[in-house]
């Protein structure tokens, strides 16, 4: 009985979602043949008819996916040319992270500025010792780094750099001074025009012709200062509509006290700014973590960099797609995650209600995709 | 607001003293002071230069850096190596990102003058060939009209081809890739009939193959192709160190000095030219800025030009590619170094 | 909006000497480090005699280009190859901008549909294509899908006149004696027209159903009328298998249509969610409204939604142009002759003259991001003053 009534509201449920008028349900005809067209064959491509025992490519049957490629190279597009006696380090530096970050991400676990200040501060030495080596451990040049460990490398020292410029920047464009505010539109805005694999050219090969001669620095950390460089003008953009969100009133506050401009932007704006802004700029990490694949260009050999000159050695030729798959995969569980968390943030912002006062319709202009926004 | 100005004004005032060591003619002392020479190889070449799996490189330009690294720093490990794009070569060399370009690059009169290069000699003479499947049933590059090439872009390569079809007024198409491994994954998955660079290259790059056999390689040779290491103008004694170790290697084969013989040569030959090579007869290195035992170390490192070519390239590699061209003057080849003294 | 407050607390706290001291030594900083930049290049550049100055614009390039919009031959200059890289970024950005703007609108109403499969589907379009590198997307358009086309020799066809193989996609091309300028100028001349005499219609009040067809006949009535006078088409050059490959009609290299599709299906992603947002943000009484005046579903949405949402979508919709236009630049990772590919890379290669090509690529992405921010804006305050008109 019970399931003769659950079969009845699934085929009213049907009728109405499905099958609701004729175009409709031409609609629902049509993609379930889509459905039918792509999904049997791409599952037994990836699964059925998959190869995944062996080593080498005499291992590959031909008829699916040859997950033998991805095992044989796994090392490689993990982490590069590291050296495998000394990959638990960069293992151990990213646990680290991992322990660290979690009680971040709890909502409501006490003395978090403390956590992330200690983050901020003793983190970075101690993943650059483990990374590079010194004090005891053998040196692994960053020419050596690769694979999904580089891409990380370059998305998180990426975003941690940008932050502090891009509020500067966004403090600068709206500045009482004319010249710091002309300086810093010219900056946002020329870096905003142009493609960032021109910025990563020039940061690659001609950096080192606007210096000294013999002044050098290492080709992974100019691309980094120019990924920096390039995401603070983006970031700049956010920081901006979070201060433009904060009430008129605040800064009237603020003066009333007695408060210099300093103090006014650290203690009063700020604060209010930044947290409407954080879901700006987890979609800025976002688009900076897809965008370390144009590293590759300038001969960076990140996630997909390392696919693709996996795919290209001719011992390989002809198992592309499931080293984009494997790449893809990777890409997307952390692109999905970081906009699923940004979502969520989004949302209890939005619950907290302290700023109610922003229109849902306010929120949806400022926050859709307020990195790319142009004004 | 003041103390914010100071900090900008320190930041100036540091940045002016970095500027301060700018001074010409400096490469040899910054590789000193670094440790290191820094080297701009192939992003992948075998024989020429290649990584393993470990990201360790091996090749004929990548021993020929571990020689100059062992002549002028002492050590042949003294040395980093830089995979560089055929685009991006000049620019890193220019730039300074690098000491040394050794990286299969054709010398030419407009490489050598307006972008600033000076090569330092040939190291393989080489010509560029064509590729070609060999169920097409073309024998000769004349039937290849029509035809659509794959190449790596920024290379001589892409002149050549253009040079070749348009004097025999032959049609053609041209898809140049940013990375050779990529040029010829696009030839042999069909986007071209044909691929084409030098002929080293294309022997190179067929052995790697599931079916070399299948794959042709035209007999024609379109161009003239010598293949050199070179550094930037404006530092001569860096240019004369390169130029004299590629030099005192040829000459070591010439006199039969080996890796394996050099220290017992330096000590027991009587032969005045072995002497001088070798450091136990005057001062060679004295006026290179280096000392006595330069060129020893170099061969000590890499062996001669013979042994570099037969393990890289020739009967001790899978190329197995033939000396020719690039045997001895003595053994007709054109190789020739000018006498160290 | 909160402007003039920063400024007075600013203005209270900085009296004006401080202000104008702080200014000028910022100014004073910027210029001595752009001076000090610009110095070490000169001499960097004098010392290692690199040639220098923008001379090599008129030097013979010597190298071909697989696609070119005007004349260009090995015998061109590098100034030519220049513009034949810049037509050729312009024509993949106008190629995938049509392209991901209609994917974007139909996926962002699929998105809202009554059909819960459409709608699903939609969703998992949208989250599939956002979430991977663009990069990643192109290369697996072009080196896994349309590298696993057949040999020419064993192409699709399409009645022996449409063929697609590994080299491309190839359909017949009209053979006209007329002067393809003419043609063209007189289609531009007459889409201004048409649309002058649409707007004036409007501003007058409605706009009947024959008024678009005429409309239509103005804007191709002219390109049609010079073809037809100066020239009628005198035949189609069919494709054909010659030689190695199919040879005479029109070609769409795989490398064109792998960076279209990579960029059309990412922006397109960006561009439904942009559409979705832009048709929520219209207030549900409008729609009932609509409804209530029994209007169809298919009218409700093109008179009265879209035209609405058009004021949320058109701000952002604007920075995803941009964004496609310079994301065309990685064109260079397969081998499509843009911009990039072609000036920076091939001729910054032959001529090695890095500054000055990197100066004038970087220019020109500027003066088009600026050229379609400007173009967009405009647009926009237009939408903007209808929407609030109303």
């Amino acid at each position: 009985m019970e399931r003769r009534i659950g079969l009845v509201a699934a085929m009213a449920w049907a009728r109405e979602k499905l099958f609701s008028t004729p175009a409709n349900a031409a609609l629902t005809v049509g993609s379930l043949a889509l459905l039918y067209w792509c999904v049997p064959p791409a599952l037994d491509w990836m699964i059925f008819s998959a190869d995944f025992a062996g080593e080498s490519r005499a291992d590959c049957t031909g008829e699916g996916a040859c997950w033998v490629f991805v095992k044989a190279r796994l090392g490689q597009f993990l982490y590069g040319f590291y050296p495998e006696g000394e990959r638990w380090r960069v293992d151990l530096a990213f646990a680290l992270l991992v322990a660290a970050c979690l009680p971040l991400a709890w909502p409501r676990f006490p003395a978090k500025g403390k956590i992330a200040a200690l983050l901020l501060l003793a983190y970075p030495p101690v993943a650059i010792l483990l990374f590079h080596g010194g004090a005891g451990l053998a040196v692994v040049e960053t020419a050596r780094w690769g694979g999904l460990f580089l891409t990380l490398v370059i998305a998180g020292v990426g975003i941690v750099a940008s932050f502090p410029i891009g509020v500067a920047l966004a403090l600068g464009r709206r500045s009482p001074l004319p010249v710091v505010k002309a300086l810093c539109v010219a900056f946002i805005e020329l870096v905003r025009g142009v493609p960032l694999i021109t910025v990563l050219f020039m940061a690659s090969v001609m950096l080192p012709l606007f210096l000294p001669e013999g002044v050098s620095f290492d080709k992974l950390l100019r691309a980094l200062v120019g990924i920096a460089l390039f995401y603070a003008a983006y970031m700049a953009e956010v920081v901006r509509g979070g201060l433009q969100a904060v009430p008129r009133t605040q800064y009237e506050a603020a003066e009333s006290l007695g408060y210099g401009y300093w103090q006014t932007m650290r203690l009063v704006v700020l604060p209010q700014a930044l947290r409407h802004v954080i879901p700006g700029i987890v979609g800025i990490f976002i688009a900076l973590f897809k965008d370390t694949t144009l590293v590759l260009i300038i001969g960076l050999f990140d996630l997909l960099g390392i696919v693709q000159a996996a795919v290209s050695d001719p011992q390989w030729i002809g198992y592309n797609v499931e080293g984009y798959v494997f790449a893809g995969l990777g890409f997307w569980i952390f692109c999905f995650a970081l906009s699923r968390f940004s979502q969520f943030l989004e949302g209890r912002l939005a619950h907290t209600g302290r700023r109610a006062r922003r229109t849902t319709k306010e929120r949806q202009m400022a926050t859709l995709d307020a990195p790319l926004q142009v004004d | 607001m003041q103390r914010h100005a100071r900090i900008f004004l320190l930041g100036l005032a540091v940045l002016a003293a970095a500027s301060l060591p700018a001074l010409a003619q400096q490469t040899l002392k910054a590789a000193k002071d670094r440790g290191h020479l820094l080297c701009g190889v192939s992003q992948g070449l075998p024989g020429f230069s290649n990584p393993d799996g470990k990201g360790d490189w091996s090749g004929l330009d990548v021993d020929f850096c571990k020689a100059v690294a062992a002549a002028a720093l002492g050590g042949a490990d003294k040395v980093k190596f830089l995979p560089l794009s055929g685009k991006e070569r000049f620019t890193a060399l220019q730039s300074g990102e690098v000491d040394i370009l050794s990286r299969n690059t054709t010398w030419t009169l407009s490489r050598d003058t307006a972008l600033g290069l000076n090569f330092a000699g040939v190291i393989y003479y080489d010509g560029q060939g064509f590729m070609v499947r060999r169920k097409l049933g073309v024998k000769s590059a004349r039937e290849l009209d029509g035809a659509t090439a794959c190449a790596n872009a920024g290379t001589t390569t892409e002149l050549n081809v253009a040079d070749f079809f348009r004097s025999r007024g032959m049609k053609y198409k041209l898809v140049t890739f940013e990375k050779s491994d990529d040029a010829f994954a696009a030839y042999v998955k069909g986007r071209c009939d044909v691929y084409t660079t030098d002929q080293s290259g294309l022997y190179a790059q067929r052995v790697r193959l599931d079916d070399p056999d299948e794959h042709l390689i035209l007999p024609e040779i379109i161009s003239k192709e010598p293949l050199g290491p070179a550094v930037r103008h404006g530092d001569d004694g860096w240019f004369e160190i390169v130029k004299w170790t590629l030099f005192a290697l040829i000459n070591a084969e010439e006199l039969g000095i080996t890796a394996a013989n050099a220290q017992q040569q330096r000590t027991e030959s009587q032969n005045p030219e072995v002497r001088r090579l070798l450091g136990s007869e005057g001062d060679t290195g004295k006026s290179l800025g280096l000392d006595a035992d330069w060129a020893l170390r170099a061969i000590q490192a890499a062996g001669n030009y013979g042994e570099l070519f037969e393990r890289n390239l020739g009967a001790g590699s899978p190329l197995k590619i033939a000396r020719n061209v690039n045997a001895l003057w003595s053994k007709g080849g054109i190789l020739y170094a000018p006498p160290v003294r | 909006m909160a402007r003039p407050a920063a400024r007075r607390v600013g203005l209270a706290r900085i009296d004006r000497f401080r202000a104008v001291a702080v200014q000028g030594l910022v100014l004073a900083g910027v210029i001595a480090l752009a001076a000090w930049f610009v110095g070490n290049t000169l001499d960097n550049l004098a010392q290692r005699g690199i040639a220098s100055g923008f001379g090599f614009l008129g030097s013979t390039a010597g190298f071909s280009i697989i696609v070119h919009l005007i004349d260009y031959s090995e015998l061109s200059s590098y100034g030519r190859a220049f513009v034949v890289g810049l037509l050729n970024t312009l024509l993949v950005s106008a190629a995938g901008i049509v392209l991901a703007s209609l994917l974007g609108l139909l996926v962002g109403v699929a998105r809202l549909s009554d059909n819960w499969l459409v709608a699903r589907l939609a969703t998992v379009y949208v989250e599939t294509f956002r979430n991977l590198p663009l990069l990643l997307q192109i290369f697996f358009w072009y080196f896994a899908v349309l590298s696993a086309m057949p040999q020419p020799r064993q192409s699709h066809s399409l009645f022996g006149l449409i063929f697609l193989n590994n080299r491309g996609l190839y359909v017949p091309k009209p053979l006209v004696t007329a002067d393809l300028w003419l043609v063209a100028a007189a289609l531009a001349g007459g889409i201004i027209l048409a649309a002058c005499a649409w707007r004036w219609r409007r501003r007058r009040g409605g706009t009947a159903r024959w008024e678009g067809a005429a409309a239509l006949a103005l804007a191709f009535g002219p390109a049609a009328a010079v073809a037809a006078l100066a020239g009628p088409v005198t035949g189609w050059a069919v494709p054909a298998l010659r030689g190695f490959s199919f040879e005479g009609g029109m070609v769409l290299i795989p490398e064109f249509v792998g960076l279209v599709l990579g960029l059309s299906f990412y922006t397109g992603a960006y561009i439904a969610e942009n559409v979705r947002s832009g048709i929520l943000a219209v207030d549900k009484g409008q729609r009932e409204a609509a409804q209530a005046l029994g209007l169809s579903r298919g009218r409700t949405l093109r008179h009265v939604i879209l035209p609405q949402a058009m004021r949320v979508i058109v701000p952002p919709l604007t920075s995803h142009y941009l964004g496609l236009t310079k994301n065309s630049s990685l064109a260079a990772a397969i081998g499509y002759p843009d911009l990039v590919s072609v000036f920076a890379g091939t001729v910054l290669n032959q001529t090695g003259q890095a500054v000055e090509v990197i100066a004038i690529t970087m220019a020109v992405y500027l003066a088009i991001s600026l050229a379609i921010a400007g173009a967009m804006n405009l647009y926009n305050r237009r939408v903007v003053r209808i929407g609030e008109s109303r």
